[in-house]
């Protein structure tokens, strides 16, 4: 495909709100749009699916200009090939399921109808949804309503603005499959806004990171969670490292599986379907790693790794450290008490065991 | 029994009289709804200019416009012959603009409930701005529409002092249903006066009751 990434150059203030952002979007899978609330996510959002005008700047998908102010084009909302769905679904209240599915299939642009009805309902499992009316479904409900709509008016480039932001905990663990399979098995890029830790990595292949308007970091999950060192980003978000590794075996006794992390084994729960040579990504929270210098012996710990400190960091006024152990070639967060740094002397290059509590499973990947 | 006549021509005027409102009142209705500009409060105040002027303020600068010495009424004049003052075709003008406020209103309260999003959610999904309108925006309005055409509709049959001084008492032209009453009571025949007056009363309760009935239902349906 020529028009595989989406080039943004943008500048758009809004009241005290600045928007200034330089990025290159390969259209390749998920690329979650991530940052804390007010950094400018939907603004980036409404500006790519033409809602807004930037005061300044250029958007493009390939060579197709969307927008651009020095040459006065401006492509509106309605003749982009754009997929939104909005955080709050916005069915039309007017017209059934099924009637807010025709709506966008009529007006779906002449190219080749790519995703076809039949395919998406039954992908996000919405044939007995197809006569209620918007009012009678739940959040969840919705919002798979709303992807399906979005998906059928044959976008190339779709846009999801937290969608899972008004749900609670039961109806998002109901609808993030849903996302994720579908998503992957139409192989439409998106990108997914969003400002939890957890969404990200459960979903996406790449993340552009932003925060005050500006990008900060960009690429690869793994890479830009590893990198993100950003404090307020960090403040908002519960630290923690994303490891990438292989499943090797199941205990179905113990209901326990292996997971091999650059040549250590890490114990972990294992109710989801992956199989043995499957590759993972690990998710373990800074607060759920402890550090030893001698191996623990008569402890209940059972996931202890090898590790060399790389650095330590001590915000000003805070009562914790941030250690980052080298394991292999990864990289794990730790969070300890000043306290126990001092006591233990803790100094970059010492080689440290470092104690996991618990990790969790994110989608398989690659 | 009365002469029916006047009834008929009030009910014309009325059914005419709204749908020209529902055309040019839904268009300024939908720009007052939307628009940021400087101008909406001095627009929104010219619209319900009628609601509070007495009709025969309204009535004389009518006829001062409407005239045949007057460029409209001229204009009128050359084309068809016949005036706008002390005619159908002046009543009709007449009603338009009494009666402005009771379409424009509900219509864009109704607008204004409807807001951006549905209509943002209908851009991403491929409708032009026009598509939106009346894919989108008149359906989840349609309680408006209803209100606001019930309205001016009854408010045009009530008009008495505009039609009085614009258009005066001819019979099948302007002798409408509020004049007839107006003149057999002054030339004490009751029993017609009872007739026709007793008759508009149980039309507008039947009318506003139908209103009521449906609002409450779609109520129930859409809101």
């Amino acid at each position: 495909m020529s028009d595989d990434r989406l080039s943004l150059q943008l500048r758009s203030q809004r009241g005290a709100f600045d928007l200034n952002l330089e990025a290159e979007i390969p259209l390749a899978g998920i690329t979650a749009v991530f940052g804390p609330s007010g950094s400018g996510k939907t603004s980036l959002l409404r500006l790519i699916a033409g809602l807004d005008c930037p005061d300044e700047g250029r958007i493009a998908l390939g060579d197709e200009v969307w927008s651009d102010r020095t040459r006065r084009i401006f492509t509106p909302a309605h003749k982009r090939p754009v997929g939104l769905v909005f955080q709050d679904a916005r069915l039309f209240a007017h017209l059934s399921v099924a009637g807010n599915l025709e709506f966008a299939q009529r007006r779906a642009g002449p190219e080749a109808r790519r995703f076809d009805a039949e395919t998406i309902i039954e992908a996000l499992d919405l044939a007995p949804l197809l006569p209620r009316g918007p009012a009678s479904l739940s959040g969840g409900e919705a919002q798979r309503v709303a992807l399906a709509r979005a998906l059928l008016t044959q976008p190339r480039l779709l846009l999801l603005d937290e969608p899972m932001a008004g749900l609670d905990h039961a109806r998002k663990a109901e609808l993030l499959p849903y996302l994720d399979t579908t998503l992957r098995q139409l192989g439409i890029p998106a990108l997914y806004v969003s400002h939890s830790v957890e969404e990200v990595v459960r979903l996406a292949d790449g993340v552009l990171a932003m925060s005050h308007g500006q990008c900060v970091a960009m690429g690869p999950v793994e890479d830009v969670f590893d990198r993100l060192e950003i404090e307020p980003l960090e403040r908002e978000f519960e630290a923690g490292s994303v490891l990438a590794g292989k499943l090797v075996s199941h205990d179905e006794r113990l209901q326990l599986s292996q997971v091999d992390i650059g040549g250590q084994m890490l114990e972990l729960p294992m109710p989801t379907a992956l199989q043995p040579g499957d590759t993972v990504r690990l998710r373990i929270r800074a607060r759920d790693v402890a550090i030893a210098t001698l191996r623990p012996q008569a402890i209940s710990i059972r996931n202890v790794l090898d590790g060399r400190i790389a650095s330590l960091t001590t915000a000003e006024g805070s009562p914790y450290t941030d250690l980052i152990v080298s394991i292999g070639t990864s990289q794990l967060k730790a969070r300890l008490t000043r306290a126990s740094v001092e006591a233990l002397q803790l100094a970059p290059g010492l080689a440290v065991y470092a104690l996991v509590k618990s990790a969790s499973f994110d989608r398989r990947s690659g | 029994m009365p002469d029916l006549g006047p009834l008929w021509l009030s009910l014309e005027l009325a059914a005419i009289t709204t749908l020209i409102l529902l055309l040019l009142g839904t268009p300024l209705a939908w720009w007052l709804a939307r628009t940021r500009s400087v101008l909406k409060p001095a627009i929104e105040a010219l619209t319900a200019l009628p609601l509070i002027l007495p009709p025969t303020v309204i009535g004389f600068y009518l006829l001062i416009l409407l005239n045949p010495t007057s460029p409209i009424g001229y204009f009128w004049l050359t084309l068809t012959g016949d005036t706008l003052t002390f005619s159908f075709a002046g009543l009709v003008v007449a009603s338009v603009i009494y009666s402005l406020p009771f379409m424009v209103q509900p219509l864009q309260t109704a607008f204004e409930g409807v807001g951006r999003a549905p209509l943002e959610a209908a851009a991403s999904l491929g409708a032009s701005p026009v598509d939106a309108f009346f894919s989108v925006a008149a359906p989840l309005s349609i309680r408006g529409f209803l209100t606001a055409s019930i309205l001016s509709f009854a408010h045009t049959i009530g008009e008495f002092g505009v039609v009085l001084m614009v258009g005066g008492s001819i019979p099948g032209q302007t002798r409408v249903i509020s004049i007839a009453i107006f003149e057999q009571v002054e030339s004490l025949q009751y029993r017609d006066a009872h007739i026709l007056s007793g008759g508009l009363i149980a039309f507008s309760f039947i009318t506003l009751l139908v209103v009521y009935s449906l609002n409450r239902r779609f109520r129930l349906h859409v809101g």
